[in-house]
């Protein structure tokens, strides 16, 4: 098995130094039940894939019915539910796996120069609550009513409209569906939170002698950024939830308001409002972005440096960057609720506040282009991806600006530009990101290359697939295209609808590039190019061990001896210096 | 670094920065995990505001409250906080006894909380508050109510069988004075919430 060479340093390796860190014996505890970072990592990543095939499949199904209304066999019910799962599935299931916790779990001690992460068995339950999780959240589809159907946002009241006891039942997936949908939630929040909290713990108490704060790779920068996020915010989601369940199964009012009528039917609830749940919903759902943003940054910021043989441009105004980027992350939540009724004055604020997180986006963004700035650029795939996280960042970037304006969003607010901006930022940016960071790594996890030709198709149809569908999507948003509607009649929006076909074959091409992905990761595992232990002549500490990398990481600890990217330092240019270099 | 082959995690500690202030990760994360916590009972209040600040006809305390009795109720749990703070440095002078009998105490504490508790559901459910109704005016009284003193005293409870484990531990030696203190920050920390939950509900 491949994942086995991810950890195993034969047998041998563990006699020689004889330590009692716990080497895992049989199968099982070794690749199953295992506490080893690079095996939870790798586990993460299957999962994610496992996930995305649900995820990328749901979305070709509804932009089938988008592009040529009645040929994909669904009901509207069906429809609403589909893009719910979609959107649920991908975030949290997909990037959130992939990026976070995989790629995560693989770097993190690796680059700080770690054993493992500080509590490996709470590691291991993390991995192990997001199996069900997942399983519940595939299965709610096949429940009475079908999946959830009320939005990746669970919107109250359609989602608290359950149909249990005295309470009305909004819609077929906001039944039982709705209810496995918030399980699978909690699952995942928790599994989240014990992550964040052993990657904090590691980050702050494991790094090796001489690794400093400044002296740390971006990419563990935004990991740490990131997971503080995670921790600060996604608490006002759980309140959400545990509310939203009682509002459902008990008969409270919490998120319903007074004189509701469903089905022509008077609802029994007294003096809640839907307003509350918002403000809960995008406490954390803005900080996710940047949660699921800022680590693919940093693993471009790695990646660029490496293979344009230069350290990254301007690396202290990038951390505080982060830093800023993280503050004003946490106060703009209100931009998403333009048009939910707020007092003008809030509105303004959160505009203005908004528009600020423009300025610190834009030093990271200045600071990866300037990075290429004279370099001798060696294109792999894992570079191509990283430039393409650049593009996906300014153009992405720029939608946001629009967004951001109170007066325009009173426009744009629920149209195909809402969507195919974020998409750009938490589809393509996290998207590329992680797939900069898979390349980078693949020789690292399993000791073979990833074969490059076909990396380089990959790259291609992801990259001009994803990246027309979204921007021709801002302009349908321009148009008037509303999003979540099953079919269209007015009459305005015509021309909007005229480009449909194109974004549906474009989401195909971006599809459809996955499978020489998918057969190169699994492909490359057995059979791929035997990597050496630092094949890209990069700097960080993962490169400074073995491959396969032993159980513990190192047989003695590195100590660091000085900044992340040594590269660039000789006389003529192309030396590099690793960070455990001797002085 | 020397040239000794590395054995176990005391090792690896060596090996490694001092850490976040010479904190242990495992004090860390547990400072995390309270923050963290903090947020989502900071949520849960936050969200009683909004709806009691829109509210028509909010009920009246003191109709509801017996306030002596509350008061008997907040004074021994911060009480039992005492208990902890003495559990901790009998732990931290190695009298295994005496942190084996104060933690034991404060979990007695946190049990008489939990009986008082107990019986100010049955006082107000025997007088008609639910979770969705109460006699005294917004029903979403009941449901903030309910839910929020309920999670507050689910906190209790785990923080009770906490407790039992730790005393145990300590009794055989096996928890040293960092585990008593670390079920200590999160027993002074599950305290303090009940200070806002009684300011929030019993004194506004």
């Amino acid at each position: 098995m491949a994942i086995a060479q991810a950890v195993e340093t034969g047998k041998a390796g563990h006699q020689a130094h004889g330590r009692d860190h716990g080497h895992p014996a049989g199968f099982i505890r070794k690749y199953i039940f295992s506490t080893d970072h690079k095996v939870i990592g790798v586990q993460y990543l299957l999962m994610a894939m496992l996930m995305s095939v649900v995820g990328l499949g749901l979305s070709l199904w509804f932009r089938v019915q988008l592009a040529w209304p009645g040929k994909a066999a669904m009901t509207p019910e069906q429809y609403v539910a589909i893009v719910t799962m979609h959107g649920t599935i991908m975030i949290f299931f997909v990037v959130s796996l992939a990026l976070s916790s995989g790629l995560g779990n693989f770097s993190i001690p690796l680059q700080v120069g770690a054993r493992d992460m500080a509590y490996p068995f709470l590691n291991m339950l993390s991995f192990w609550i997001i199996v069900p999780a997942s399983a519940i959240m595939i299965l709610s589809f096949f429940v009475e009513g079908g999946a959830a159907a009320g939005g990746w946002t669970a919107y109250p009241p359609l989602s608290a409209l359950s149909g249990f006891g005295k309470v009305p039942r909004g819609s077929p997936g906001s039944g039982m569906g709705q209810t496995l949908w918030l399980l699978a939630m909690a699952l995942f929040i928790v599994s989240f939170t014990m992550g964040g909290l052993n990657y904090v713990a590691t980050i702050l108490n494991l790094r090796a002698r001489g690794m400093s704060l400044m002296r740390m790779p971006l990419t563990v920068w935004t990991y740490f950024v990131a997971a503080l996020l995670g921790l600060l915010s996604f608490p006002a989601l759980t309140a959400a939830a545990i509310m939203l369940l009682l509002d459902r199964h008990l008969g409270t009012s919490f998120f319903l308001p007074s004189g509701l009528v469903v089905s022509g039917q008077q609802a029994a609830n007294v003096g809640g409002t839907p307003l509350l749940f918002q403000h809960l919903f995008w406490f954390l759902g803005h900080p996710e972005v940047y949660v699921l943003v800022l680590p693919a940054i940093g693993i471009a910021f790695d990646v660029i440096a490496a293979f344009s043989r230069r350290p990254p441009h301007g690396y202290k105004t990038s951390v505080w960057a982060l830093l800023i980027i993280a503050f004003l992350g946490m106060i703009v939540w209100g931009h998403h609720m333009f048009t939910s009724g707020m007092n003008p004055f809030l509105g303004k604020y959160f505009s203005i506040a908004t528009l600020l997180i423009t300025a610190p986006f834009a030093v990271l963004g200045v600071n990866l282009l300037a990075s290429l700035w004279r370099a001798r650029i060696r294109f792999t795939t894992s570079m191509l991806f990283a430039l393409g996280l650049i593009s996906a960042v300014g153009t992405g970037g720029i939608g946001g600006l629009f967004l951001a304006t109170a007066t325009a969003d009173l426009h744009f607010h629920d149209t195909y530009f809402v969507v195919g901006h974020f998409h750009l930022m938490i589809g393509v940016v996290t998207m590329t990101g992680t797939f900069a960071g898979i390349y980078y790594w693949f020789p690292k996890m399993f000791g073979r290359h990833m074969n490059e030709t076909l990396g380089k198709l990959h790259f291609w149809g992801t990259f001009i697939g994803a990246f027309a569908l979204f921007v021709i999507q801002h302009f349908q948003g321009f148009g008037g295209m509303t999003r979540r509607y099953f079919e269209y009649s007015a009459d305005y929006v015509q021309p909007a609808l005229a480009l449909n076909p194109a974004v549906t074959w474009f989401a195909f091409l971006a599809v459809g590039a996955q499978i020489p992905f998918f057969f190169n990761f699994f492909w490359s595992m057995f059979k791929g190019k035997k990597a050496e232990a630092n094949p890209w002549e990069a700097t960080t500490l993962e490169w400074t061990t073995a491959t396969p990398v032993p159980h513990g990481n190192w047989e003695r600890l590195p100590v660091v001896s000085g900044k992340p990217y040594g590269y660039a330092e000789g006389a003529n240019g192309d030396a590099h210096r690793m960070q455990n270099a001797e002085a | 670094m020397n040239s000794t082959a590395v054995t176990g995690h005391e090792a690896a500690t060596h090996e490694s920065e001092p850490g976040f202030y010479g904190t242990s990760w495992q004090k860390l994360m547990m400072w995390w995990f309270i923050i963290g916590d903090a947020i989502l009972f900071g949520s849960f209040l936050a969200a009683y505001g909004f709806s009691r600040i829109s509210a028509v006809n909010w009920p009246d305390r003191t109709q509801m409250f017996s306030l002596n009795f509350i008061t008997v109720m907040t004074f021994t749990l911060i009480t039992s906080s005492a208990t902890m703070a003495t559990a901790v440095a009998a732990s931290r002078r190695g009298d295994r006894k005496a942190a084996f009998n104060f933690t034991m105490a404060t979990a007695v504490g946190g049990l008489a909380f939990l009986g008082m508790q107990a019986y100010e559901w049955y006082h107000l459910i025997h007088n008609g508050a639910r979770m969705d109704t109460n006699p005294w005016g917004a029903p979403a009284f009941g449901a903030y109510f309910f839910a929020i003193t309920g999670f507050h005293g689910s906190h209790v409870a785990s923080g009770v069988l906490i407790l039992l484990i730790t005393a145990w531990n300590a009794k055989r030696g096996k928890s040293g004075p960092e585990g008593v203190e670390l079920t200590g920050l999160y027993w002074h920390f599950v305290d303090l919430v009940w200070v806002f939950v009684f300011g929030c509900f019993y004194l506004i």
